[in-house]
């Protein structure tokens, strides 16, 4: 096929629109919830393609910043629905309930969490820097099993959802047009970023650090900002993932989840700006109507990624284009 | 005579047992082509390496521009105008020609820190690049991708990177590697024309090109210098000729 890629991009964006508005018609809220969870994910993976599919980077613990999100979100709201305080040391606060509020503040920790990691595991490349991003994934894993006070092991759960000023985000279609509006801003602000000189110089650094040195720029910090702005977004998206579900556990930092962004990033096209959208999609689907009929339905997702990587290098939105990469 | 502008001293670098720079002390003075040659391994390339900074040495100094930068790293030594090619082709293959020209354009501009507006929409950087691949002959090839580039394209578009920081001085690693006899004859009159732009230290095994170019000629062996000279001066010499050049003098 050789689609062009807005009109590839555009028919997505569409259809994941259409989907819930239809369902909504048809009175189908689940199907609603289906949808926000694959705009939700394709927002994690978004955040995660900057890193992998313009740095070159793959991060193997990026459910770090989708765990932080989520806790973020549970923190915050657990300590304004038990009405408890929550002692920071330097400033105590009674938590709150108000979305933009959680929205920062999970994107403010997760970028300083994203700079700290990346300030040490950008000392490493290739298998190592898998490794070590890895490891990084697993401390906080366990940190969260082990942290009694918010849940432990169980995780913690939130009774009402988190408010939107002038929106009920009870309403399943109301909560996913915040989510799919979050998701279209950020991709447009991702490509944006990918045809800016930083995107430029940063492609320049995935493929020949050494001339990008050559030419006065540092490869370094080109990445760690790359990481910094990953981790945020992804960690954003953890937080309306930790919201969809009212429930936050050790699970958001797990690595089956820090594989399962890059393997749906992977499916849909690494680099290419609809690829985490597409890939999230055919994944929350495949969950859906395969995880109905079998248990093993992963296995069904590892053939469509063999088929993929050993036959279609540009996922599926290289498949529809007929082009590999973003610039082939 | 002013001082060089680019300068080692006494600079020493081992590898296990090898000693792969050993104690070499050379300049390059403004206005001059200064080629170094030497046969394969001599230490060239781990030479050039200490010089740009990619590479720590074990003893001794790198001076340019009047200061010591032998702390400084690599961007830092561009930044301050050193313009260097690679002897293996250091690009962005997936990249356009213009794009990698792009690159270097960023990076004369310090503006990699610019997130919003498109760079091959930014006036100020396609001017700068596209004048440079103008002055190498690629202004044609621009749209194309850089891994669709013949070799010999590939060793301009090294050039024309380097000529969009405006450096003050060259340093190039065997522009003319690969390159067929016409192409070496198209390359050894663009560096002619680029002489009085900025100096260039120049590794080269052409010696064609180096003979037509070179003010001065030093010859590594083994990782030292054996000899420094004109042209005229290398060809005369018995040592050079044993131990490098043979018949071509
Ligand atoms: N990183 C390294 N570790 C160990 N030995 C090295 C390293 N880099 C270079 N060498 C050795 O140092 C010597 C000089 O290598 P160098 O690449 O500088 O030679 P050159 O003069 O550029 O040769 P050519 O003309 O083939 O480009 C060679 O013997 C090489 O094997
Ligand atoms: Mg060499």
């Amino acid at each position: 096929m050789r689609l062009s890629e807005p009109l590839v991009n555009t028919i997505v964006l569409a259809g994941l629109l259409a989907v819930p508005l239809y369902a909504l018609v048809v009175d189908e809220p689940f199907t609603i919830t289906l949808a926000t969870r694959a705009a939700i994910l394709a927002l994690a993976a978004v955040g995660l393609n900057i890193l992998l599919g313009i740095g070159g980077l793959v991060s193997f613990g990026h459910a770090v910043f989708f765990g932080i999100g989520g806790y973020a979100m549970g923190i915050l709201a657990f300590h304004a629905q038990t009405y408890t305080t929550l002692d920071l040391a330097v400033f105590t606060t009674e938590g709150t309930k108000s979305m933009p509020v959680i929205w920062l503040v999970a994107m403010g920790l997760s970028a300083a969490i994203a700079f700290l990691i990346g300030l040490l595991s950008l000392r490493t490349s290739g298998v190592y820097f898998i490794m070590i991003t890895l490891a990084f994934g697993q401390m906080f894993f366990y940190f969260a099993i082990s942290w009694a006070q918010y849940g432990g092991e169980d995780g913690l759960s939130i009774y009402v959802r988190n408010g939107f000023p002038g929106l009920n985000t009870l309403v399943p279609i109301q909560f996913f047009g915040i989510c799919f509006t979050i998701l279209c801003i950020t991709l447009f602000l991702k490509a944006r970023l990918q045809a800016s000189s930083f995107g430029l110089a940063l492609n320049a650094a995935r493929q020949t650090p050494a001339r990008v040195e050559t030419v006065g720029l540092n490869p370094t910090r080109l990445k760690l900002l790359a990481f910094v702005i990953s981790g945020a977004i992804t960690g954003l998206a953890g937080a309306l993932f930790a919201d969809l579900n009212r429930f936050v556990s050790p699970t958001m930092f797990s690595w089956q989840l820090s594989g399962e962004l890059i393997v749906l990033i992977i499916i849909g096209g690494v680099g290419r700006l609809m690829g985490p959208v597409i890939g999230a999609c055919i994944f929350v689907a495949l969950e859906h109507f395969l995880g109905g009929l079998t248990e093993f339905w992963h296995v069904y997702l590892g053939i469509i990624l063999l088929c993929i990587v050993l036959f279609g290098r540009g996922g599926v939105i290289g498949l529809l284009t007929g082009k590999v990469g973003a610039h082939v | 005579m002013s001082e060089p502008i680019l300068a080692t001293h006494n600079l020493t670098k081992r590898f296990g047992a090898l000693v792969a720079t050993d104690d070499v002390s050379i300049d390059l003075r403004r206005g001059e082509i200064h080629a170094i040659i030497g046969p394969n391994g001599a230490g060239k390339s781990t030479l050039i390496k200490q010089i740009c900074g990619g590479l720590r040495p074990d003893a001794g100094r790198v001076a340019f521009n009047g200061r010591d930068v032998s702390h400084q790293g690599t961007a830092e030594r561009a930044r301050a105008g050193l313009g260097r090619t690679f002897q293996i082709s250091e690009l962005a293959m997936e990249d356009s020609v213009l794009e990698n020209a792009v690159l270097g354009a960023i990076g004369a501009e310090a503006g990699a820190w610019r997130f919003w507006r498109p760079a091959l929409k930014t006036r100020a950087l396609i001017d700068r690049a596209e004048a440079a691949l103008d002055r190498v002959g690629l202004a044609d090839q621009r749209h194309m991708r850089c891994a669709d580039l013949s070799h010999g394209q590939r060793r301009q578009l090294e050039v024309a990177v380097a000529l969009t920081l405006a450096p003050k001085a060259f340093v190039m690693d065997e522009p003319m590697a690969g390159l067929g006899a016409d192409g070496s004859k198209t390359m050894t009159g663009f560096l002619e024309s680029l002489r009085d732009e900025a100096p260039i230290l120049l590794v080269e095994h052409d010696m064609d090109a180096v003979f037509a170019l070179a003010d001065r000629i030093s010859v590594l062996v083994y990782g030292k210098i054996i000899a420094t000279g004109t042209v005229d001066q290398i060809r005369a010499s018995k040592e050079v000729r044993d131990a490098y050049l043979g018949d071509a003098a």
